[in-house]
C-alpha cells in the first residue's frame, strides 16, 4: 500500500513542479526539506535572541555593582541608567528558559530534524500529511510571533519562573508580569501545544505507514526511534499541559478556584476558596518531565547516528539502544513527583518518585556504555559534528551523574531550587540537546542545503563552546552547594554568599565567550547556506538511505522508485568488504564475502 | 556619546565578520584540490591532540576548583539530620566522581587513541550481550542501594515531629517571613486569610484560647537542640522556607500547611568560631520565586542557647496585647520557652 501512495505521490509532483510560486515553495510549503529548513532557520533565530537575554542577566549576575549604558539604549526603561530592572530581570529569566525549552530544543530540534530525517531515512516521499506538516510550522510560527510579543508590552512578559507556577502566574497583584504578559504566554503556548501535536501525529504516522519496502522497525537508524518514540511522548504529554494551561486561564479570567485558594494580597483576601497550587505542579511536571526526554531523546538519536558513521563502526547494541530509550520513555511518565519533594507532597509519594527517578540512571548509564563501546577500536573521523556528538555524550554523562543526588529526596532537601539544579539540567538538558541538534546541522547541512559548513569555524565553535559551557556550568555547582538560592536578581540581602558569589564573575565571564562563539555558528551557516562548497552525493559516507536522494533536494524526494531497503543501517567496516560502509540500499548477494550467518 | 561608540562597534564587528569571510573565501579558493571540507589526516590528528589537552587541563582544573571551592561551601551542619545527609553527600560525591574520571577520559581518551588513519580499519563489533548484561545489572545494584539507603534517611527526616517539639509558625507573605511561637501550651491559635487587618497581620483567632499566649517576631531564633516542629503557612504566592545551613526546605503554600521538624546543634556564637567569622548569621531565605523583590525575602536566624534563648523570648510581644498590662510574673509563667526547655526537653534528652 505505501508504494502505491509513494507512486501517486510521485506523479503528483511532477504535475505541479512547475507551478510553485515564492509563495507556495517558501512559506506556505508543505515540503518537508523546506518545512525543516523554517523550523530551523526559526529556531536559530529565537535561540540567539533567547541566549542574548541570558548574556544581559549574567552581566547583572557577574557584575553587580557596575551600570552598562548600553542596557538603557536597549532595554529603555527596563535597563535606566545602566542598571537592569529588577522586574525584568525575572522576565528575562522566565522568557529566556521558555524559548530555549519548548521554543528551540523541542519545537527547533524535533521540527527540524523529526521533518527532515523522517521522510528521508524512512524512504518516503514526503510527511504523511504534507498540510498537517505546513500547519504545524505555522502555528510554531505564530507562537513565537506571540512569544516576542510579550516582551515589549508596557508591564513587561511573564516572569514568574518558565514553570507559571500559581498563584505567582495567576495575580496579576503579585507581579506585573502576570498580567498580559502571562495572558501571552499562555496564548503562545496552546499554539505551541498545537503544533507540537500536528507534527508529533505527523511523525509517528509517517514512520508507522511509509516505510520503504525493506525497511522493518528493526531496520532503521536510531534517530528514526529516536523521533518517533520523541513524537509519542509529545502526544502523550502536551495535552495535559494543554489541560493545565486552560484551568490557569479559567482561574485568571472567569474567577475559578482550581489552583488558588485562601489568598490574602495588596491589602484584600479574594475569593477563592479550595483550590491547590499544588495541582497545577502535577499537571505541569506531567508534560515538564516528558518534555526532558522530549528535547534529549532527538539529540541522543541524532548523536547514535553520527556517533556510529563517523566511528567507521556499527553503534554498539542497537537493540539494547532502542530498549533504553523506550524504558526511559516509560519512566519518564512516572517520575514528575521529584520535582515536587519539597512543596509538602506526602513523604511517601516522594519516596515512590525517589525509586522510580533512580531507576532512569540505568537505561541512561546503558546507553553511556554503548557509546563508550562504539569508540573502543574505532576509526573516528573528527569532523565538527563528531566533536558535538562526543560533546553530547560528555555533558549526557556529567549532568546525568548530578541528577542521581538532585533525585533522592533526602539530597534534594538543600539543594533544590538553587544552583546545583541549575547547572545540573543547563548541562544534561540544555547543552546536551543543543550539542546534539549542533552536530545534526553540521551532519545534515549538506542533506538541508546541498552545500558543505566551513569546518574551521565549525571547529572553533565547538571548541569555544565546549568550553563556554563547562566553564558556565561546573562552577555553578558549586555556587548552589553554597546555598545560593536561584532566580535571585542579586545576593545583597545576605553577606553570607559573599565568597560563593565572587565566582559568578567567573561564570559570567565564560558565558560571554560561550555566547559570541554562537556568532560564529550563525555566520557559518548562513555563509554556507549560499556560498558553501557543493557537497558530494554522500559527504560523510554514511550507510543511511536519505544519502542516495539527490543532494539538492527535489519534490518527491528521490527520481523514479524510491530505493529498497536490504539491511540496517549499521554495517561499517564489515570484515571481507573492501569499503568500511555499506548502504542500506546494497542487497546482500552483492556482499557475498562480508555476510554473517543467517544474512542472504 | 555611549550610543555613538556602540554604533562603531557594531558597524566594525559587521566590517571584521564580512572581511574575516572574505578572507575565508579566498583562502578556500587558494586551497584548490576541491576538498577543503573533507576531514583530513592533519585535521583528526589537530583535534584529537585537543581532546586530550581539553580533558588534562579540564579534568585539572575541575579537580583544582574542587579543593579550592571548600572555603565557600556551606559551614558543617548546624542541625542533626544534616550531619547525615552531608556524608551522605559526600559519598554520593566519591562515587559520581570517579565514574565521571573515568567515563570522561574513555571518551576523550579513545577519541584521541582510535582517531581515523586511512591505513586502518574499525573492529566490527556490533554486540556483546554478556557484556551488557553486566553493565546494567552493576548501575542496577549500585543504584538499588543508593535508593535503600537515600529512604532510610529520607522517611528519618521527614517522620513526624516527636511529641515535645517547640512549635513555631513561619508566615510568608510578599517579601517578608513572620515566626509565630505558640507559647506555654505549645499550641498555635487559629488562623484564617479572612481575619487579616492591619493589628492582626496573620489573621490569627482571638476567641481561641490557644492564641492567648503566641508571640511574633520578625527575627527567627532557635534554642540549641530542642526539636523544633515548623508549620508553615503562606498567605499569597508560594515561597519557601530555605535554611541552608540547617539543611533544611520546605515550601510555604497558600491554603495549606507544610511542616519541617527538626533539631539544631551549635548556636550562632560557636557557628562563628567554628567558621571563624565574626560577622557570620544564619538565614532563612525564600527559595520559590515570589515577585520582583523575591531576592530580598529573608530573616535573620539566631540559634541560641537554652538561657539566651529564654531571655530573648520574654522580650517579645504577645500576638494580642492584653487590653490592661500585665504583670510580668503573669507572662513569664505562661511563656513558651521555660516551659519546652525546662521539663520536656529535658525529658526527650
Amino acid at each position: 500500500m505505501s508504494d502505491h501512495s509513494n507512486e501517486h505521490a510521485a506523479h503528483d509532483h511532477d504535475a505541479h513542479e512547475h507551478h510553485d510560486s515564492f509563495w507556495t515553495k517558501y512559506v506556505f510549503s508543505q515540503d518537508h526539506k523546506m518545512i525543516s529548513k523554517q523550523f530551523l532557520v526559526t529556531a536559530i533565530f529565537m535561540a540567539v535572541l533567547a541566549m542574548f537575554m541570558s548574556m544581559i542577566f549574567r552581566l547583572q549576575l557577574g557584575w553587580p555593582d557596575h551600570k552598562f549604558p548600553f542596557l538603557e539604549t536597549i532595554l529603555g526603561k527596563w535597563g535606566k541608567g545602566g542598571k537592569l530592572d529588577p522586574s525584568f530581570y525575572l522576565g528575562l529569566v522566565t522568557i529566556h528558559g521558555t524559548i530555549m525549552v519548548f521554543f528551540v530544543l523541542t519545537g527547533g530540534l524535533s521540527g527540524t530534524f523529526s521533518n527532515l530525517l523522517i521522510p528521508f531515512q524512512v524512504g518516503a516521499r514526503d510527511m504523511a500529511s504534507g498540510f498537517l506538516n505546513m500547519l504545524s510550522y505555522w502555528f510554531f510560527f505564530a507562537s513565537c510571533t506571540v512569544m516576542c510579543a510579550s516582551l515589549v508590552i508596557e508591564t513587561g512578559p511573564a516572569s514568574g519562573g518558565w514553570t507559571i507556577y500559581p498563584p505567582l502566574s495567576a495575580l496579576p497583584q503579585a507581579i506585573a508580569g502576570s498580567g498580559l504578559g502571562m495572558t501571552l504566554w499562555l496564548v503562545s503556548m496552546v499554539l505551541f501545544i498545537g503544533s507540537a501535536l500536528l507534527g508529533g501525529i505527523n511523525y509517528v504516522v509517517t514512520v508507522i505507514n511509509l516505510r520503504t519496502k525493506g525497511m522493518s522497525m528493526t531496520r532503521l537508524p536510531l534517530t528514526i526511534w529516536a523521533f518517533t518514540i520523541t513524537a509519542i511522548l509529545g502526544i502523550l504529554s502536551f495535552p495535559v499541559l494543554f489541560a493545565a494551561a486552560l484551568l490557569l486561564l479559567f482561574d485568571r479570567s472567569f474567577g475559578t478556584s482550581f489552583y488558588l485558594s485562601d489568598i490574602f494580597i495588596n491589602g484584600a483576601p479574594l475569593h477563592y476558596s479550595g483550590g491547590s497550587p499544588i495541582l497545577f505542579q502535577h499537571l505541569f511536571w506531567f508534560l515538564g518531565h516528558p518534555e526532558v526526554y522530549i528535547v534529549l531523546l532527538p539529540a541522543l538519536g541524532l548523536a547514535s547516528e553520527i556517533i556510529a558513521t563517523q566511528s567507521r563502526k556499527p553503534i554498539f547494541g542497537y537493540k539494547a539502544m532502542i530498549g533504553s530509550m523506550l524504558v526511559i520513555a516509560f519512566l519518564s511518565f512516572i517520575v514528575w513527583g521529584h520535582h515536587m519533594f519539597i512543596t509538602g507532597m506526602n513523604p511517601f509519594l516522594g519516596s515512590v518518585f525517589v525509586f522510580t527517578t533512580l531507576l532512569v540512571a540505568i537505561p541512561s548509564a546503558v546507553k553511556v556504555f554503548n557509546y563508550l563501546a562504539t569508540l573502543w577500536k574505532a576509526n573516528i573521523v573528527l569532523s565538527p559534528a563528531m566533536l558535538f556528538a562526543m560533546g553530547l555524550v560528555s555533558f549526557f554523562i556529567s549532568g546525568g551523574l548530578t541528577g542521581i543526588i538532585l533525585g533522592d529526596s533526602a539530597l534534594d532537601i538543600n539543594i533544590h531550587d538553587n544552583y546545583f539544579v541549575v547547572a545540573h539540567f543547563h548541562i544534561v538538558m540544555g547543552s546536551s540537546a543543543i550539542f546534539g541538534m549542533f552536530a545534526g546541522v553540521y551532519h545534515w547541512f549538506p542533506r538541508m542545503f546541498g552545500r558543505m559548513m566551513n569546518k574551521r569555524l565549525g571547529y572553533l565553535h565547538f571548541w569555544l563552546t565546549i568550553l563556554g559551557v563547562y566553564g558556565t556550568f561546573f562552577p555553578m555547582h558549586f555556587v548552589g552547594l553554597a546555598g545560593a538560592p536561584r532566580r535571585y536578581y542579586a545576593y545583597t540581602a545576605y553577606s553570607g554568599f559573599d565568597a560563593a558569589i565572587n565566582i559568578n564573575y567567573l561564570i559570567s565571564t565564560f558565558a560571554l565567550i560561550g555566547g559570541l562563539a554562537q556568532l560564529i555558528f550563525v555566520v557559518n551557516f548562513f555563509y554556507s547556506m549560499y556560498r558553501g562548497k557543493r557537497s558530494t552525493q554522500n559527504p560523510w559516507k554514511s550507510n543511511t538511505i536519505e544519502w542516495t536522494a539527490p543532494i539538492d533536494g527535489i519534490h518527491g524526494n528521490w527520481p523514479g522508485e524510491i530505493p529498497t531497503v536490504h539491511r540496517w543501517a549499521y554495517d561499517y567496516s564489515k570484515p571481507g568488504h573492501d569499503d568500511d560502509f555499506i548502504p542500506q540500499t546494497t542487497p546482500y548477494s552483492e556482499t557475498k564475502n562480508s555476510n554473517l550467518p543467517g544474512e542472504e | 556619546m555611549h550610543t555613538l561608540l556602540v554604533w562603531i562597534v557594531v558597524i566594525l564587528t559587521v566590517i571584521t565578520v564580512v572581511r574575516a569571510i572574505r578572507i575565508l573565501e579566498l583562502v578556500n579558493e587558494l586551497g584548490g584540490d576541491g576538498h577543503e571540507d573533507e576531514i583530513t589526516e592533519k585535521d583528526n590528528n589537530f583535534n584529537g591532540k585537543l581532546l586530550i589537552w581539553f580533558l588534562v587541563i579540564g579534568l585539572g582544573g575541575m579537580i583544582y576548583f574542587t579543593f579550592d571551592a571548600k572555603k565557600y561551601l556551606l559551614p558543617v551542619s548546624a542541625s542533626v539530620h544534616g550531619v547525615l545527609t552531608d556524608s551522605y553527600l559526600n559519598w554520593n560525591f566519591a562515587l559520581i566522581g570517579v565514574v565521571f574520571i573515568i567515563t570522561q577520559i574513555l571518551l576523550f581518551g579513545w577519541g584521541y587513541k582510535y582517531r581515523h588513519k586511512k591505513t586502518q580499519k574499525a573492529y566490527f563489533y556490533p554486540d556483546n550481550h554478556k557484556l551488557e548484561f553486566w553493565w546494567t545489572v552493576i548501575p542496577g545494584i549500585v543504584l538499588i542501594g543508593l535508593i535503600v539507603y537515600g529512604l532510610k534517611l529520607w522517611n528519618e527526616i521527614t517522620a513526624p515531629a516527636p511529641k515535645n517539639s517547640m512549635v513555631i509558625e513561619l508566615y510568608g507573605e510578599q517579601f517578608r517571613w513572620t515566626a509565630r511561637y505558640a507559647g506555654g501550651d505549645n499550641k498555635l491559635g487559629n488562623s484564617f486569610f479572612r481575619w487579616i487587618t492591619d493589628d492582626n497581620q496573620l489573621g490569627v483567632d482571638e476567641k481561641d484560647p490557644a492564641s492567648k499566649d503566641d508571640k511574633i517576631a520578625r527575627e527567627l531564633h532557635l534554642p540549641v537542640n530542642i526539636p523544633i516542629e515548623f508549620k508553615i503557612h503562606s498567605r499569597d504566592v508560594i515561597h519557601s522556607v530555605y535554611l541552608p545551613h540547617l539543611r533544611a526546605q520546605m515550601n510555604a503554600v497558600p491554603g495549606m500547611t507544610t511542616e519541617i521538624a527538626l533539631t539544631s546543634t551549635i548556636t550562632t556564637t560557636e557557628m562563628k568560631k567554628i567558621t571563624n567569622n565574626p560577622k557570620f548569621e544564619y538565614v532563612l531565605l525564600c527559595n520559590k520565586i515570589c515577585g520582583v523583590s523575591h531576592y530580598m525575602m529573608n530573616m535573620k536566624v539566631v540559634i541560641d542557647t537554652q538561657d539566651d534563648f529564654r531571655k530573648w523570648y520574654k522580650e517579645q510581644s504577645l500576638v494580642f496585647q492584653p487590653a490592661e498590662s500585665p504583670a510580668p510574673a503573669d507572662s513569664a509563667k505562661g511563656m513558651a520557652g521555660s516551659d519546652v526547655i525546662g521539663k520536656k526537653v529535658v525529658a526527650a534528652r
